[in-house]
């Protein structure tokens, strides 16, 4: 058990005083966020809160272990600090996103550069300095920022020895539409439908997370009903996009049955989403104090037969893959992540569980309904395409049988509270297992009980790291795959 | 597994695309609404309940002036149907709201309660695009929802390809983009690029409220408010994100595949 010394305790969906979040002079607080890693603590989110010409820091650690999430904040500083980034990788984005947003030089970084911003050169990020390899037999591959299909804009760097990748770098920030700018003074007219489109396939997962920041500030939770509504929704979600990913997998090693069948089967999942409110993505069901749409008995017994058959569907699809050696030969030892290394830059969600890493909100830190009714944690070792895509099909079944039992068992009561004001200077935390990993925000308050400062933390903004180590000796014909098999959004990241 | 297996797997799913457009379209969701519908001579003297729900401004009331609904910037959220005392907005499930227009997204005005819905692309370019279109999509700043749905038109179900539609690796091979999201700052030369390099006769599709009007981001100082900012749009798809029956219809509308049909009677 561990026992911070230097940090606030509390739990996922809870907030606290800002004065209670115990202050640190700058190197102090630094040493201590490096006190609290090497304990085993892991970095969900580190940010600033401007304060007049200064800045204070401001990080969140999970004790996966210990259930418990631990905040710690700076004295106000102005223009630098030593860097966490020189003996803590995990760090590395974050700081990065600070000088970007605030100015605040993270000094020893080691590669200090925008995260989304557009440079002095104009509207391109990637028009920059690029980490470069040397010699005879060295080339560069540039891709994107606009892709061959219909994807998401960023650009990829690859420096490559014949077929091997020695190194990637990969620069986003195309999609940068200032998500957080717009928060300070909220919540306004547009921000839940803000949050619902923070990243648009993990809707569910977004605004659940913005919903539950607002009812702590309230001083409440949402009726038991709409949290297990939400947790319905989260799965479903997963279960879509899971199915999605297994079919994108297929069709990147050309294995067209399991490809064509998952396309449709994805949808079959959206549109059960769609059943329980309107929208394939989820927009509108979930809101502070609730949700919008109930489902009746009679609802319950269509989502529980379509849903019956979806799931028979995709099982169907995953052994024709599974089944094929040809498939699992193209996908093992193939962009492969050291547990190691998974732990170092903080990888979350399936790529850090098919590291064998045991990481999982829904179980580590349980909030909603998750309190009353658990999913096992489905972890794979491996680290390669092969472990992820395994770490995906055990969660389609778990998603599966979670649903199943919960559609039999519906509480009672109603959907919606109307909220209570939100406290003045209050800081609050959620965390959500949205389908990719940990969704984290992070609100403070002004004294009027406004937005000061509201932090996202889409878990693509850990994982993209991940996906440049995966692609170090690998060939880069198997970018694809390796791509597939992370699936990162680029808007989460981008905001 | 050997091939003959996956052969018979294939054999026994059979045919998973769907009879449209030469059957019936496939029923929304019953929760999903479908187009909006604005009856202004309902709206009460003065009224203005809907105009601060629309968390995207939508919708305008000025003085002496009968309610507007942009259904270019609208989300679908549908908080305005349910703001609404009298009935004046309200639900079609209607699918078909793609336009040619931008001022055809502008609800309110008697004789202008539904949304026009687009005419075909003049012989010329029919001719040409008819029966072979080739797109490039851009997606520039959205949440990544459109560019979902509109891969969905690929799968099986829907198999876009029967109609000649394809979604092509470079722009050189393209005869127009489909645009997805508000165009950020970031995107803006990228997108002026990509329309750059598509030869000419060329045509611009925006799909969603974001590459329409900005979207739930629009009045941002990192995005452009859609993508007509950038290039000329010569076909609307309203939706947050359009349902891929509605981002079909428009597709087929503008090719002048569908037959057209009198707007039924609201739901």
């Amino acid at each position: 058990m561990s026992h911070p010394e230097s940090f606030a305790l509390l739990a996922n969906g809870t907030s606290l005083p800002w004065t209670e979040v115990p202050e640190m002079a700058i190197a102090d607080f630094v040493r201590a966020t490096a006190a609290e890693l090497d304990r085993g603590g892991r970095l969900c989110s580190w940010f600033g809160v401007p304060e007049g010409a200064a800045v204070r820091l401001v990080a969140v650690i999970a004790f996966d272990a210990d259930n418990t999430l631990a905040v710690g904040r700076s004295l106000p500083v102005v223009g630098g600090y030593k860097a966490l980034t020189a003996t803590h990788s995990q760090a590395h984005l974050f700081e990065r996103e600070v000088w970007e947003q605030h100015g605040l030089v993270p000094e020893g970084h080691p590669w200090l550069k925008p995260v989304r911003k557009n440079n002095s050169n104009g509207n391109a990020p990637a028009v920059g300095e690029f980490f470069r390899v040397d010699g005879r037999e060295i080339h560069e591959v540039a891709v994107g920022p606009v892709h061959a299909g219909i994807i998401e804009p960023g650009h990829f760097r690859f420096q490559c020895a014949g077929e091997e990748v020695l190194h990637l770098e990969i620069a986003l920030g195309y999609q940068h539409r200032g998500m957080e700018d717009a928060l300070p003074g909220g919540p306004h007219r547009a921000t839940m439908s803000q949050m619902e489109t923070v990243s648009g396939d993990t809707t569910i997962g977004h605004a659940t997370a913005y919903a539950t920041v607002l009812e702590t500030l309230a001083g409440t939770e949402a009726p038991l009903r709409a949290q297990w509504l939400r947790a319905i929704a989260l799965e479903l979600e997963r279960l879509a996009n899971h199915t999605g990913d297994i079919g994108a997998l297929a069709n990147d090693v050309a294995f067209l049955p399991t490809s064509s069948a998952c396309g449709k089967i994805r949808g079959d999942f959206l549109n059960l989403t769609a059943l329980v409110c309107g929208n394939r993505f989820g927009r509108g069901l979930v809101r502070p104090g609730g949700c919008r749409h109930d489902l009746d008995a009679e609802r319950v017994a269509r989502l529980t037969e379509r849903l019956a058959t979806a799931l028979a569907d995709v099982e169907q699809a995953a052994n024709w893959f599974w089944d094929s050696a040809s498939v699992r030969t193209r996908f093992e030892n193939v962009g492969t992540v050291h547990a190691s290394q998974a732990g170092e830059i903080g990888l979350v969600g399936p790529a850090a569980r098919a590291c064998g890493l045991v990481r999982d909100v829904r179980f580590d830190h349980p909030a909603g309904w998750h309190r009353f009714a658990q999913l096992p944690v489905a972890v794979w070792p491996g680290g390669d395409v092969f472990a992820r895509a395994r770490v995906r099909w055990l969660e389609i079944q778990r998603s599966g049988q979670f649903l199943k039992e919960q559609l039999a068992a519906p509480p009672e009561g109603g959907i919606r509270d109307e909220l209570a004001p939100s406290a003045p200077d209050t800081l609050a935390v959620a965390l959500v297992e949205g389908w990719r990993g940990e969704v984290c925000h992070v609100a403070l308050t002004d004294a009027t009980g406004h937005f000061r400062r509201y932090k996202i933390t889409d878990p693509s903004f850990h994982n993209w790291t991940g996906l440049a180590l995966a692609l170090r000796g690998t060939a880069i014909s198997d970018f694809p795959i390796c791509n597939k098999s992370f699936n990162l959004s680029y808007c989460g990241f981008d905001l | 597994m050997f091939v003959l297996d996956s052969i018979s797997h294939r054999l026994k799913r059979g045919c998973e695309t769907m009879a449209y457009p030469k059957g019936p379209a496939p029923a929304l969701p019953d929760r999903h609404g479908g187009a909006l519908r604005v009856d202004a001579a309902k709206c009460a003297n003065g009224c203005q309940d809907c105009v601060p729900v629309c968390p995207t401004e939508a919708i305008t009331r000025s003085a002496g002036r009968p309610v507007a609904l942009d259904l270019g910037r609208c989300i679908f959220c549908a908080a305005c149907v349910d703001a609404c005392p009298s009935e004046a907005i309200t639900q079609t499930g209607d699918h078909r709201m793609a336009v040619r227009s931008r001022t055809d997204l502008i609800l309110g005005d008697s004789t202008k309660e539904q949304v026009r819905l687009a005419v075909a692309l003049d012989e010329k370019l029919r001719k040409l695009f008819g029966r072979s279109l080739r797109l490039r999509q851009v997606s520039a700043g959205g949440c990544n929802a459109c560019e979902a749905d509109t891969n969905v038109l690929g799968t099986i179900g829907w198999d876009l390809s029967r109609f000649g539609i394809q979604f092509v690796a470079s722009p050189r091979h393209a005869d127009g983009l489909l645009i997805t999201g508000p165009v950020t700052k970031n995107m803006e030369l990228a997108l002026k690029k990509t329309w750059d390099a598509v030869p000419e006769p060329k045509i611009v599709i925006a799909v969603g409220a974001c590459a329409i009007a900005g979207g739930p981001y629009v009045g941002h100082a990192q995005v452009n408010n859609g993508a007509e900012a950038v290039v000329p749009v010569d076909l609307y798809i309203p939706g947050c994100p359009p349902h891929p029956l509605t981002i079909l219809d428009g597709l087929l509308r503008l090719l002048g595949r569908l037959e057209e049909k009198a707007i039924p009677p609201k739901a």
